[in-house]
């Protein structure tokens, strides 16, 4: 049985927005090149501290955004936490899986780590470290540990947030010397992206783990579990 | 502007919006939770798409970096949205069940 508005009204109209952004698309990329954002961007990236332009937009020219960011994936994980506790997800893996994972788990934080360092001049950062140790924590939660290797709550609690505090409390630092929210001085610009971008990583790794057991993490983990 | 780039950039922009296109009807169309949460995924990747496109700028000059950082951006909150949304729905089914 064919109903009208799904099968006719919502199709035809999306083929009229279909065709509509199309064009649209092509007007935007066949059009007069203006004055374009990224001529400037891409003009000021030997100031930024990073010669990635990517990270240079990321860490510096917007950097407010960024700390935004993560400021939304730190709410979000307050929404999870506030819904109950994780369930007991997962049974203990099997002897081969957990084999593997004891020897991805290092291999991932090793990546992380390269990834956060090559960020400053290469395609890397904060987020894809982060995401690595993501990972390793979701892999971990897969083979039965509880708490996906992370640390107990109150502690928990501190390292998600460090992402957030470690950004805003530099941008205040430097508001209160007197160079502006997160105007970062030029010569200082490299180290204070490395310790945010640390500080980011390792709150976004553990945010991302955390996120994925669905839940309050249990408060004490059993011995043996904590990775 | 080359033909090349022009091509290139059409056909990944042209991709993004189908797959705009193809989540926007799933999520109007189907009803259970889970089917709306992959569909406004499946849209997110399609704005990805488009966003990744006007980077381009060919193979001999730099892509622009604002839409990439956008783009990182644009995952980050995605996938916060969706791990929020899914514990969400864990809690509706879990409260769902005694009656």
């Amino acid at each position: 049985m064919i109903r009208p508005l799904e099968h006719i009204v919502i199709p035809i109209g999306l083929i009229v927005v279909g065709g509509l952004l199309g064009w649209s698309f092509f007007l935007a990329v066949t059009g007069e090149a203006g004055d374009r954002l990224a001529s400037v961007a891409l003009a000021r990236v030997p100031d930024s501290g990073v010669s990635n332009p990517v990270t240079s937009v990321l860490l510096n020219f917007r950097a407010y955004d960024t700390l935004l960011e993560l400021a939304v994936l730190l709410s979000a994980l307050l929404g999870i936490w506030s819904l109950g506790a994780a369930g007991p997800g997962f049974q203990p893996a099997a002897s081969i899986l957990d084999g593997m994972v004891a020897g991805f788990v290092p291999l991932l934080i090793l990546s992380a780590g390269y990834m956060l360092w090559v960020g400053a001049y290469a395609p890397g950062g904060a987020f894809q470290a982060g995401a690595l140790l993501g990972a390793a924590g979701v892999m971990l939660a897969l083979a039965g540990h509880r708490n996906a290797g992370l640390p107990c709550e109150s502690r928990l609690r501190l390292l998600v947030a460090l992402g957030v505090f470690v950004f805003a409390m530099t941008g205040l630092l430097l508001m209160v010397l007197g160079d502006g929210f997160l105007t970062y001085p030029p010569g200082l610009a490299k180290w204070l992206i490395l310790i945010i971008e640390t500080a980011a990583t390792l709150a976004i790794g553990a945010t991302l783990a955390a996120a994925y057991l669905g839940g309050r993490p249990a408060a004490h983990p059993t011995s043996g579990e904590t990775a | 502007m080359t033909d090349q780039l022009l091509y290139a950039q059409l056909l990944y922009g042209g991709s993004g919006i189908i797959l705009v296109l193809l989540g926007l009807w799933s999520f109007l169309v189907h009803a259970p939770l889970l089917r709306k949460l992959i569909a406004i995924n499946v849209m997110g990747a399609g704005v990805f798409l488009i966003l990744v496109a006007i980077a381009y700028r060919g193979i001999d000059t730099p892509p622009d970096p604002i839409p990439h950082a956008l783009v990182l951006t644009g995952i980050v909150v995605a996938v916060s949205a969706t791990a929020l949304a899914l514990a969400f729905g864990k809690r509706l089914d879990q409260d769902a069940e005694p009656e």
